[in-house]
């Protein structure tokens, strides 16, 4: 059976940088993690496979769906989501209005039935308040609600992110960096949150993430992207005592330390 | 309680007074600010929109047969208020910056102005023109459709454009529009050029209501079928994809809005309420020209929404009725009560008032004043008069 999801051989420049080089990557279910150093092209393709930048090489593949090609909102309406590094929530709409947002792929109503505000609509319309309070339930926001995401806190700015792409109904979720700014609490509460859906929803996620403690605790998998090209992959324990990645992140043992790329936490 | 009857206090006597001094403005201006203070103010809903709906369906129509002009005034706020709740579709929800959305009030006047007078006869041949009078009921949705197709073909070519550059290209837009008008008299006479279309026809108006009444109460009238549209578009998906392209273009397209349909869906919306009024504007003016459509009036509408506070609908209203009424009555009140004092032959400090040169005439102010109010707007109040509220939604546990 072929995978949920699946990237092969992908590839990315932009002017004379290979931002990334033949990268294959595959997920069916569970928390499957990209790691690297930065730089290395992690962000680069997960906007590769939400359609924001097309590839220069390579296929993705989505339920056996090609995805190059497809614009952003339609890869969101078959079924992938994701969060972004640096939160791009709609600021000067409340919390609700955000995730109701989210929803906005799996709405079929016409102008008319807005218009004439029709009884299709208003049922549309109360279902969807009552699916967005679930869902900041889930992520315990349910008492921001009207509160304008701008004014959110940090932390709460994350997860309300983390309940809009869940607003979609994503069969596979893409996360960039949540625990980033985050204490380890929150970041432990988070994971446990992510493997709660994993568990109730059957979603499948991939997860962007510096934080180690974080990426060996939660994830089935680890991908480790250095220089926009894939060097290790595969359960966490394994990846960890990699020497390609130990070399990727803090130098090659005796020679002097490198200046890019940061070591991981 | 002691509101609701300052409130009815309010209306009734400066109802009163118009129909005394007539000729007053300020007394007129009271009855404005009457009916702002009844919307505004702390009172049971049923007086509220009891009272505003007897001062603008039994009180204006009362005091215009006093004074007609004032109700031509108010028809004038009716038409801006009308195109301010269009352009504040595009600019205040769906943040794209139109600075030619005069353009779709043309599309609407001309469609109407060139079928309904004796002009097509030029284009057609033959003697079929004009259309009958009662054929300007079915070209108020002419002109809808025209100016939400218009918006549409504006809104294609610029889909991926943003801010500057999106502003510039619908600036552009409203001057083609704007040169096409003046010149297209020739091979084919389309619009007769600068010297305008006349006359153009009138409807047959239900009851016999005379003319200044008739187009009071239609605008009156698509006034309210745009506040409810507006209302329900906003309070809708469509209506927060729209926000949320404002606010993250990018992360709306990531969370599945499709730009393409909403950006369109925009431009045809704002586009189609111009479209509306253009029609009402071309019979009612009974002449029009390009000089009606220049870049300034697209300035002025959006003045009027930045007034009022972007994205909001009653601040749309009161930005369109300020802007118009300062415009039309402040301004031309303030030149004529000078020249009254010319004539007078007042001196003031010595210096006779009739030597004062016709360039101080604060009627020619009229864009300084402008200027003046929108940036000590921007100082002291940034958001406009009425700031859209974001709606406070009650959940059911």
């Amino acid at each position: 059976m072929p995978a949920l999801f699946e990237a092969r051989g992908v590839t990315k420049r932009f002017g004379g940088l290979t931002a990334l080089h033949d990268v294959h990557f595959a997920i069916d279910q569970g928390i499957s993690s990209i790691i690297g150093p930065n730089g290395a092209g992690k962000t680069t393709l997960f906007n590769i496979f939400t359609g924001l930048y097309g590839a220069d090489e390579g296929s993705v593949t989505f339920r056996d769906q090609p995805l190059l090609g497809l614009r952003p909102d339609q890869i969101t309406a078959l079924g992938i989501c994701r969060t972004f590094q640096n939160i791009r929530l709609f600021a000067n709409m409340t919390a609700i209005e955000n995730v109701l947002v989210g929803m906005n792929s799996r709405i079929s109503l016409r102008l008319w039935d807005v218009l004439s505000r029709s009884p299709g609509f208003r049922r549309t319309e109360s279902e969807l308040a009552a699916r967005a309070v679930s869902l900041l339930d889930r992520v315990g926001l349910q008492a921001s609600a009207n509160i304008v995401a701008r004014n959110l806190p940090y932390g709460d700015r994350r997860r309300l992110e983390l309940a809009r792409a869940l607003a979609s109904e994503p069969a596979l979720l893409l996360l960039d960096e949540p625990t980033a700014g985050m204490t380890q609490g929150e970041a432990s509460a988070l994971m446990h949150l992510l493997r709660n859906l994993v568990a109730d929803l059957g979603l499948a996620i991939i997860l962007i993430e510096h934080n180690m403690r974080v990426v060996m605790e939660v994830s089935d998998r680890v991908t480790v992207l250095d220089h926009g090209e894939k060097i290790a992959e595969g359960p966490p324990r394994e990846v960890q005592s990699d020497a390609r990645v130990i070399e990727a992140y803090l130098g090659k043992r005796g020679a002097a330390p490198r200046t890019r790329g940061r070591a991981a936490h | 309680m002691i509101r609701s009857l300052i409130a009815v206090a309010l209306v009734g006597l400066s109802a009163l007074a118009v129909a005394t001094f007539p000729r007053s403005v300020l007394v007129f201006l009271l009855f404005q600010g009457s009916l702002l203070y009844v919307f505004k103010a702390r009172m049971p809903d049923p007086l509220r929109w009891g009272l505003l709906a007897t001062s603008l369906l039994v009180l204006m129509p009362t005091i215009g047969y006093f004074n007609s002009y004032y109700l031509e005034v108010a028809t004038q706020v009716g038409i801006f208020v009308a195109l301010a709740l269009g352009l504040n579709i595009v600019v205040g929800l769906a943040g794209l910056l139109d600075l030619g959305y005069v353009a779709f009030f043309a599309v609407g006047a001309y469609s109407w102005a060139i079928l309904g007078s004796p002009h097509a006869n030029v284009i057609f041949g033959g003697e079929t023109f004009p259309l009958a009078g009662w054929w300007f009921y079915v070209f108020l949705f002419v002109g809808l459709g025209t100016a939400a197709i218009t918006g549409i073909l504006l809104g294609l070519p610029v889909l991926r454009l943003h801010g500057d550059y999106l502003a510039i290209v619908t600036l552009g837009f409203g001057e083609v529009i704007r040169v096409l008008a003046n010149n297209l008299d020739k091979p084919i006479n389309f619009t007769n050029g600068p010297k305008g279309i006349t006359p153009i026809s009138r409807p047959p108006t239900p009851f016999g209501i005379p003319y200044g009444e008739f187009f009071y109460f239609l605008a009156l009238l698509i006034v309210v079928a745009v506040i409810v549209v507006n209302r329900r578009l906003e309070d809708s998906h469509i209506g927060r994809a729209w926000e949320a392209i404002r606010e993250d273009e990018l992360a709306a397209r990531a969370m599945g809005v499709s730009l393409v349909r909403m950006k369109l869906m925009a431009f045809a919306c704002g586009a189609s309420f111009a479209g509306v009024m253009g029609v009402l504007f071309s019979a009612k003016q009974v002449f029009i020209n390009p000089e009606s459509f220049t870049f300034l009036e697209s300035i002025g509408v959006l003045a009027m929404v930045i007034l009022g506070g972007m994205g909001s609908i009653p601040g749309a209203i009161v930005g369109a009725t300020v802007v118009t009424v300062l415009n039309l009555q402040v301004l031309k009140g303030f030149s004529l009560w000078l020249n009254e004092l010319k004539n007078a032959g007042v001196t003031v400090l010595g210096y006779s008032l009739a030597d004062l040169p016709t360039q101080f005439e604060p009627a020619k102010y009229e864009r300084m004043v402008f200027g003046i109010i929108l940036v000590l707007m921007m100082i002291f109040r940034p958001q406009g008069i009425f700031p859209a509220r974001r709606r406070q939604r009650e959940l059911a546990k």
